[in-house]
């Protein structure tokens, strides 16, 4: 202790505590780092996030902006300490009302709702918004949360034990809630081993440049603490990853030049204090400028300059569907219409930038970190390291959120090679600033779109062309390029089509995967179209986009028999819900001069799945011989569920009782290939995988499984290599048909469906919307949880409505979570949630994916229903109040 | 860093005279550091219980310098200070509230700073100390610039002042962003009136986000005088002159300049309707 950092005393959660940090350190590092209370979260740094929110004397703070000496003396509060604060009941009740998805923003509500329920045992929902409004959640929606704290104080009797057999469709609370709620998960941030070196990346401050490093080593020695310096040069194995290895071609530290804002260069690697201190800024590197295109026009451009060789023009890839003549059925159509819209850049925002330690275990390469896709981290660590496959191993630590981002490696092969050069656990933990620089985003897109319908409202034609900005590197470019024309017409009849994608390099940020892959920016497109033929033809909107929903038998644009389509039901559900709406719009805005009401109605489908490519899921089962059922599930829970939903899945198909269940995993040396958190497969594929695992199981057990007869069963048997009595592995692999030239095939084996009715408010002198209600009516063949797909749907309809809004990334410019805005619990619109349970014959129990269908009718919808309110076109999100009031005012033109 | 907390205004004085660096809430400094530790000689002001609190005097409304949001929240003032209480929910969020403090707003100089609007209608008057002696100057002349004050490096601010004169009629706010919670201002609206049957005998208007500095619009609190607060049409002239003059409205992230220049407009009408409603 020196005479600059005195001891200081602080009482936590009752105790009182003695520390040493500096008198300046933020308490939130404080009780992380000093005092080992992980369960305060650190999300942004600067206050935006509330996700550090603790009590000081009983009041809601944001740790990260209260210096250790400004506690000292003060009562300090953390999620650790809420049972002995008599709140334990306000933690049951996150689980009941399934109010905590991923997890990193709950310790943050749960604080700050402790504050509120001290003053108001039952709170209103306006006041359970005030008080929570500081906290950020970018999984929920924040309708459970709201919930949860309004009955916080409810007296409830015990959950009944789920009977055998009707695990699936059962309400059931999150497996893996409890930690989520009594602070003691485990996020990429939150494990640091003993003597673990703290990792920081040098990143590129320029759009493009040319780099050359200085006198490395002397810099290195001049700071005592820095155990190394890396660069590229310490690469052992090929320094290029990507998901999709046939366009691999971003460096894991770039050589000599960077082609984007934040991309790394160096890695410094030492003890912790010395460097979390490092003035980055004096690190010995010299940057040239080069030339830099930010957007597709200017990327596109002959005098651009050339990002990757062999990528002309800069186009990545271009995908395309063609059916039937469009060109030709347009100019024979009744009516016609065309668009040109623009969407942003979106970042996911999780609220928990990425994270993760490394260490060697003998010869093997060890990485807990945060993650969607453990085994496509393993093989491209693998490759940038020059280890094989087996000597690195993923344990997903739990993730908090990823919405797509959190599938690409990030610091993955960053802190391994830290650890394989200095022999130490390695962490490392991103900044707020360097998550939004560096990692990927949704598409900015721009499409020129047309359609045409005959004189009764049926669609003869659409074309659309999408041009989309993928950044520097390719990521999920080809994907993003391929998923669009796909999906571009919607899932109405589309006899003639002509839609094309091409993904284009710019120096902007990384575009990569986001709830969607490009479908939510195809569907704006569409809807807006829908939105014209429907108000031309004077045809009601909701029956217009009926008339044309594709049906069972209907042949897709892309050459594919459908069976089992849902949009119609959903449609459908939408008619009573559409018609009360009409009336009662048309009563507030007789009597309202200054703001109107409006609904929009707009629908999704989604291909559930890689597009025609393999995509398997395996699952292994076993009961060891004193009767514990294990099964290994390898499929990322990022917060959608996939813990919870496997293993319902898993019980009723073996007829087993799920609280006989114990989970292993995810980790790649414990788990079999799940394969990744994305494209809404895992409760389809890695669903019917467990589907099969459980019901080869059931044939092994001979049905013992009621009233656990299986336990005497397997007491006598001898156990295997991995100690079962009795084990199953079962692998499903969805039947499709890759697309040929023209688009044609059978993209996915399976698609789910929905349809949104949003009501708006819109102020007609400052633009600004409010949204009123939701209504999201959804196919899921079979719900499998409904609390859980609820979640779904609310935590989508917020990304959507953020989306619609008020996102929009701008590089350089809103690196931080307050000029970059996400919705908060003020701007939710009361959702309603409609499941429409056609069975799906691929899927497990008859279920389809859900989680990204959520977010693509929103927006649409939202954009719709201010056009109806306000007569406002929009064309360029988000629609920010300046926007929509411009367009209000050329519609009235 | 060194961490200087002192419990007393003379130490406080002498360590400011040295170029330590005054902290209060952080909630400005903090996000500033980009997730990095702060550096240097901090002041911390929070020791200092003669700088936290808000107290009525013979000339008026005092407000210590380390007064948080939250405590204008809480605390019972007349309903010239309607705005300022507005202003003080609209801070962020409850955690900022909580922390935040009404002299690190004007402090930051923001040109979206929430406090300076409702602070200029109440005709504030900051007050200045160093070891070289106390001074106040009018929260106009205060915030000179964007992040720019009138206040020396050896200075620290010790409160806020409202003159007794300036702590009649009613006020209201208006705040505009693109979200609920946790908001940069697009544009926002201070207003504070003295009625008489619905006559206006006195107005103090200020307009935030639409210039470096916010700023009063004295044209149209002259021709507010003697009008009725229902007839709006009557100085809608008078306020489109205000805003050529005094304003200067920007294009940024968040609205371009034309649109701010019209929000103005709607937002002062309301807050003027808002205002004349409560009284």
């Amino acid at each position: 202790m020196s005479l600059d950092t005195p001891a200081l005393n602080l009482t936590v959660n009752g105790q009182p505590r003695q520390i040493t940090s500096p008198q300046g350190r933020r308490l939130s590092d404080v009780l992380r780092d000093e005092l080992g209370l992980n369960g305060t979260k650190v999300g942004c740094d600067a206050g935006d996030c509330g996700a550090c929110t603790v009590l000081v004397d009983g009041h809601p703070v944001c740790a990260c902006l209260t210096t250790a000496a400004q506690a000292e003396g003060a009562e300090i509060t953390t999620v650790e300490g809420l049972p002995a604060a008599g709140l334990k009941r306000l933690q049951d009740s996150f689980l009941r009302f399934g109010a905590a998805q991923c997890g990193i923003c709950t310790p943050g509500m749960l604080m700050a709702a402790a504050a509120v329920l001290r003053q108001h045992p039952k709170p209103t929902t306006q006041q359970v918004e005030d008080a929570l409004g500081g906290v950020l959640c970018r999984c929920t929606g924040y309708a459970k949360i709201v919930q949860a704290v309004m009955h916080a104080n409810d007296q409830v009797p015990p959950d009944a034990a789920t009977p055998v057999g009707a695990a699936v469709g059962a309400r059931l609370r999150r497996l893996d809630g409890q930690p989520k709620v009594d602070g003691t998960e485990v996020f990429g941030a939150d494990d640091t081993p003993e003597g673990c070196l703290l990792v920081r990346a040098i990143r590129s401050p320029h759009y493009h440049a040319d780099f050359a490093f200085g006198d490395l080593a002397a810099w290195r020695a001049a700071r005592p603490g820095v155990t190394a310096v890396l660069t590229a040069a310490d690469i052992a194995g090929i320094n290029c990853f990507g998901t999709i290895p046939a366009f691999a071609d971003q460096p894991a530290l770039a050589k000599d030049r960077t082609l984007l804002r934040g991309e790394a260069v160096a890695l410094v690697v030492g003890l912790p204090d010395a460097i979390h201190a490092l003035d980055l800024t004096a690190f010995p590197v010299t940057w040239s400028e080069r030339p830099h295109v930010l957007d597709c026009p200017a990327a596109l451009a002959k005098a651009a300059p050339q990002l990757h060789a062999g990528r002309g023009g800069n186009v990545l890839t271009v995908g395309k569907v063609r059916c039937g003549d469009a060109q030709a059925a347009l100019i024979s159509a009744a009516l016609t219409a065309e668009v040109v819209i623009d969407t942003a850049y979106v970042e996911h925002a999780y609220i928990e930038p990425e994270a993760g330690v490394a260490w060697m275990d003998g010869d093997t390469l060890v990485i807990k970190a945060c993650t969607q896709a453990p085994v496509m981290d393993q093989e491209d660590t693998a490759k940038v390291l020059g280890l094989p496959k087996h000597l690195v191993r993923i344990i997903p630590s739990a993730t908090g959120g990823g919405f797509g981002s959190k599938l690409d490696v990030s610091l993955q092969p960053l802190i391994g090679l830290a650890a394989m050069v200095t022999g130490q656990p390695c962490r490392m933990v991103y900044s707020r600033a360097e998550s939004l620089q560096s990692t990927t985003k949704r598409h900015p897109s721009r499409a020129v779109a047309q359609a045409g319908c005959d004189a009764d409202g049926h669609i003869t034609a659409l074309t659309y062309h999408g041009d989309f900005n993928t950044g520097a590197y390719a990521s999920w470019g080809p994907t993003v390029a391929g998923r669009v024309p796909v999906h571009a017409s919607g899932p109405y009849r589309t006899p003639n089509y002509d839609a094309e994608a091409r993904a284009v390099h710019t120096n902007g940020p990384i575009s990569g995967a986001f709830r969607g892959f490009g479908v939510p920016q195809a569907a704006l497109a569409q809807e807006t179209l829908y939105e014209d033929l429907a108000i031309k033809g004077g045809w009601d909107r909701l029956d217009f986009r009926l008339r044309n929903a594709l049906r069972d038998g209907d042949k897709a644009t892309f050459g594919q028999v459908l069976a089992s389509t849902g949009i119609g039901e959903c449609l459908e559900a939408l008619q009573a819900p559409w018609a009360d709406a009409n009336a009662r719009i048309a009563a507030f805005n007789a009597a309202n001069t200054n703001r109107k009401r409006g609904i929009g109605v707009a629908s999704c489908w989604y291909g559930c799945g890689n597009t025609g490519l393999p995509n398997p899921s395996t699952i292994r089962a076993g009961i060891r011989t004193d009767g514990t059922v294990v099964l290994h599930q390898g499929a990322t829970d990022i917060g959608q569920g996939s813990n919870t939903v496997i293993t319902q899945i898993f019980a009723d198909a073996a007829g087993l009782p799920v609280d006989a269940i114990t989970l292993i995993g995810p980790d790649t040396a414990l788990t079999p290939d799940c394969g990744k958190t994305s494209a809404s497969r895992q409760t389809f594929v890695t669903g019917r995988a467990a589907q099969k695992a459980g019901a080869a199981l059931r044939a092994k057990l001979s049905n013992s499984g009621e009233g656990g007869a299986w336990r005497t069963l397997v007491a006598d048997m001898p156990p295997d290599a991995r100690g079962y009595a009795i084990s199953v592995e079962e692998t499903y692999d969805p039947p499709t048909v890759p697309l040929d030239e023209n688009g044609q095939g059978k993209p996915y084996a399976v698609y789910g469906y929905g349809a949104h009715m949003a009501e708006v408010e819109v102020d007609m002198a400052l633009g600004t919307v409010r949204v009123v209600s939701l209504v999201a009516a959804h196919d899921l063949g079979r719900t499998i949880n409904p609390m859980l797909a609820e979640g779904q749907v609310e935590g989508g309809v917020a990304q959507g409505l953020g989306m619609a809004l008020m996102e929009e990334y701008i590089p350089g410019r809103t690196e931080n979570l307050h000029d970059y805005l996400i919705p908060t619990f003020g701007d939710m619109p009361a959702i309603t949630s409609i499941f429409i349970e056609k069975p799906e014959p691929e899927g497990p129990f008859g279920a389809r994916g859900l989680g990204e269908h959520v977010l693509i009718p929103t927006a649409p919808a939202i954009l719709n229903a201010i056009r109806h309110a306000s007569g406002a076109r929009i064309t360029k999100l988000p629609a920010l109040p300046y926007r929509v009031l411009r367009a209000i005012k050329e519609a009235a033109k | 860093m060194t961490y200087h907390r002192p419990s007393d205004l003379t130490e406080v004085l002498r360590l400011a005279a040295t170029g330590a660096r005054p902290l209060a809430g952080g909630t400005d400094i903090f996000a500033a550091q980009q997730g990095r530790d702060l550096t240097g000689e901090i002041l911390d002001l929070t020791a200092v219980a003669a700088l936290r609190g808000i107290s009525d005097t013979p000339q008026g409304w005092r407000i210590g310098a380390t007064t948080r949001w939250s405590d204008v929240t809480d605390a019972d003032l007349p309903k010239a200070f309607d705005a300022l209480k507005q202003a003080a929910r609209e801070v962020g969020s409850v955690q900022i509230q909580n922390a935040g403090t009404v002299a690190g707003n004007l402090v930051n100089a923001s040109p979206a700073a929430d406090g300076v609007p409702a602070l200029l209608v109440l005709d504030a008057v900051v007050e200045l100390a160093s070891l070289r002696g106390r001074r106040s100057l009018p929260l106009a002349d205060f915030v000179t610039g964007v992040r720019r004050t009138a206040m020396h490096a050896d200075e620290i601010v010790v409160a806020i002042h409202i003159p007794r004169a300036s702590c009649q009629g009613i006020s209201a706010f208006q705040k505009l962003g693109a979200r609920k919670y946790l908001v940069i201002s697009i544009a926002m609206v201070a207003v504070r009136l003295q009625l008489t049957k619905g006559s206006i005998d006195a107005a103090a208007i200020a307009v935030g986000a639409c210039s470096a500095v916010a700023q009063r619009l004295p044209g149209l609190e002259a021709a507010l005088v003697g009008q009725s607060a229902r007839q709006p049409a009557l100085w809608q002239a008078a306020l489109k002159a205000d805003i050529a003059a005094h304003l200067s409205p920007i294009d940024d992230i968040r609205a371009d300049a034309a649109y701010r220049a019209g929000a103005v407009v709607e937002l002062v009408n309301r807050a003027i309707n808002a205002a004349a409603g409560d009284a």
